[in-house]
């Protein structure tokens, strides 16, 4: 993807994911926003998935761990066409496929229900697992946010990583800063987390997480048979300038005015 | 008859034999391998054994990883720190995920003996049981606890064992049925019926002697199966003798009494009684003396049956 088309599907997906978030009336926006370039590299980039097949054996997968971010996704794999994007006017209700989080057996190319924090980690870790038990070359990316390493199964999940040389798994942090009651450092700071997965025994690096060239790169980076940690610094709510470093808007309703406000933000309704 | 022997010997004995007929088969264990035998398992087949440290969680959520990649996971700790403590990622990683795992978690109730009350997991049954998509075992004897394991295999989702540590005479025979939510009839009766699980089976037989002697004819069900409930056999041994006594060693709050009342009440107009552990926990001392002091004998049963009858 071109920078010029990665900025107007970057704009668009941004308007698919507050458009859902608008209908539904609950969700959660400013990480939805702010993991979006992470997704966007991941499946515009880098991994190898068939939109009419979801469930091809050779896929790489993708375990969306802070699961509260799945309108992102949800706008992603409709834009791919994993489902039709009409679906993504369900999000949330009864009768539709999309749930609050991400439900591998309703909706087409979600690889691991989520939700519960900390729990995608480990089992991307079993997935990476299988695969090598399979002697299958996919890879296995785990999408996670900074509030969850706070949950104590990521580091379990990351001692197990290491030990069986999980060189197939990659960790990527939506580092935003924020979590429900305030930042990071307020609630539970997390110090130098890339420091943490380096001595746990992972090849790290540190990239701009809005910058998805940027991702994409440290992603094919070769980790030396070790498994992968990328940090991606990013921004709560992304792309709305009032929605931008507030935690406020982890879940927080959008009215009326704001939908119009950030819709023009982003170029008007489409 | 064959020979007696500790149920997680047979638990690891019939997973080693599994090993070499289904290649799926994966095992992980919280280095507890050499007390819940995986170690049979991981001596022949090193490379489908994975020894996860002591991290329930993360063992089970990777077990539910391997599972949505096709290979058949046994996940194996102490029951307590499986259904315990890796509780919700049992709820949500593995049943709500419809995850094929299945949980061999060893060490169950009060036959833990020593170790105390903070191991024995007495309140296993009822956690796993309301999980929905979960199935449940609890099998009596080392007969019962490979058929029970190669039954997990052909169930296309989440079971739970309870593997039980102390050493068990066989009291079911080799080719006698075991399907799963099909309870096992293991002695008629007109006066009262038994329905025992897991190590409560041979005391409930026992049981029945002792009401022989006193010229009470009492039935003993197997109910190997706490979920799916075999309920039809239930609600048939409880019209046909108007008693039910239940027993087993496990908390009487949500256990195999408790499912069985939830499938009674209502229904047949038996009396109803249970054996099991009050609310509380357990405690340190031999497993003889435990199951004395809290109860779960054959006398205890007979008592009760008798209460029920009078």
């Amino acid at each position: 993807m071109t920078t010029p088309e990665r900025k107007s599907k970057s704009a668009e997906l941004r308007k698919d994911i507050l458009t859902m978030l608008y209908r539904c009336q609950s969700g959660h926006p400013g990480g939805s926003l702010s993991v979006l370039e992470i997704l966007m590299a991941l499946y515009y980039d880098v991994m190898n998935v068939r939109p009419k097949e979801p469930q091809w054996e050779d896929r790489d997968r993708l375990v969306l761990s802070k699961g509260h971010a799945a309108p992102a996704l949800y706008a992603i794999l409709a834009d791919l066409g994993f489902f039709p994007k009409e679906d993504l006017a369900g999000l949330r209700q009864l009768a539709s496929h999309l749930q609050g989080h991400p439900d591998m057996h309703k909706t087409p190319g979600i690889d691991a229900s989520t939700g519960s924090l900390g729990q995608g980690a480990s089992i991307a870790g079993g997935l990476a697992m299988a695969a090598k038990q399979k002697n299958a070359g996919y890879k296995i990316y785990a999408v996670l946010g900074d509030g969850e390493l706070q949950e104590g199964i990521v580091w379990e999940a990351a001692m197990s990583a290491a030990h069986y040389r999980l060189d197939n798994l990659v960790f990527l942090l939506d580092h935003n800063g924020l979590q429900i009651d305030g930042s990071n450092d307020k609630v539970m700071a997390l110090g130098d987390v890339a420091a943490k997965f380096k001595a746990f025994g992972f090849h790290c690096s540190r990239v701009d997480g809005h910058d998805a060239d940027a991702i994409a790169n440290a992603l094919r980076q070769d980790s030396d048979g070790r498994p992968k940690f990328i940090d991606c610094v990013t921004k709560k709510g992304k792309g709305i300038s009032f929605m931008e470093g507030q935690y406020g808007w982890h879940g927080r309703m959008i009215n009326e005015d704001e939908y119009k406000s950030a819709m023009n933000e982003l170029g008007g309704v489409s | 008859m064959a020979e007696s022997k500790s149920l997680r010997v047979a638990y690891g004995e019939a997973l080693e034999q599994l090993g070499a007929s289904n290649g799926k088969i994966v095992v992980l264990d919280a280095d507890l391998a050499h007390a819940t035998m995986t170690c049979l398992f991981a001596d022949k087949y090193p490379d489908r054994f994975y020894n996860m440290g002591i991290a329930e969680a993360n063992m089970v959520c990777a077990a539910a990883g391997m599972a949505h990649s096709g290979l058949i996971p046994f996940v194996s700790t102490f029951a307590l720190f499986g259904a315990g403590r890796a509780y919700e990622q049992i709820r949500n990683s593995v049943c709500y995920s419809r995850a094929n795992v299945k949980l061999g978690l060893s060490h169950s109730g009060l036959c833990v003996g020593e170790d105390g009350g903070s191991h024995q997991a007495v309140e296993d049954i009822a956690l796993m049981r309301v999980l929905p998509g979960m199935t449940v075992l609890v099998p009596c004897d080392p007969i019962e606890m490979v058929k029970a394991v190669n039954a997990a295999v052909h169930i296309n989702g989440p079971v739970y064992i309870r593997v039980a540590r102390p050493v068990c005479d066989c009291i079911t025979k080799e080719d006698a049925a075991f399907i799963p939510g099909v309870a096992n009839v293991m002695r008629n009766g007109a006066d009262v019926s038994i329905f025992a699980t897991g190590l409560m089976v041979s005391q409930a037989l026992k049981a029945a002697l002792l009401l022989e002697e006193k010229g009470i004819s009492a039935a003993v069900v197997n109910f190997h199966t706490i979920k799916p409930l075999d309920v039809a056999t239930a609600i048939e041994f409880a019209e046909k003798t108007g008693a039910v006594v239940t027993a087993e060693e496990h908390s009487v709050i949500g256990g195999l009494g408790s499912a069985i009342a939830e499938n009674l009440v209502g229904k047949t107009g038996a009396k109803f009684a249970m054996v099991g552990i009050d609310d509380r926990f357990g405690r340190s001392g031999k497993p003889s003396d435990l199951f004395e002091a809290y109860g779960l004998t054959a006398e205890n049963i007979a008592e009760k049956c008798i209460g029920l009858i009078q």
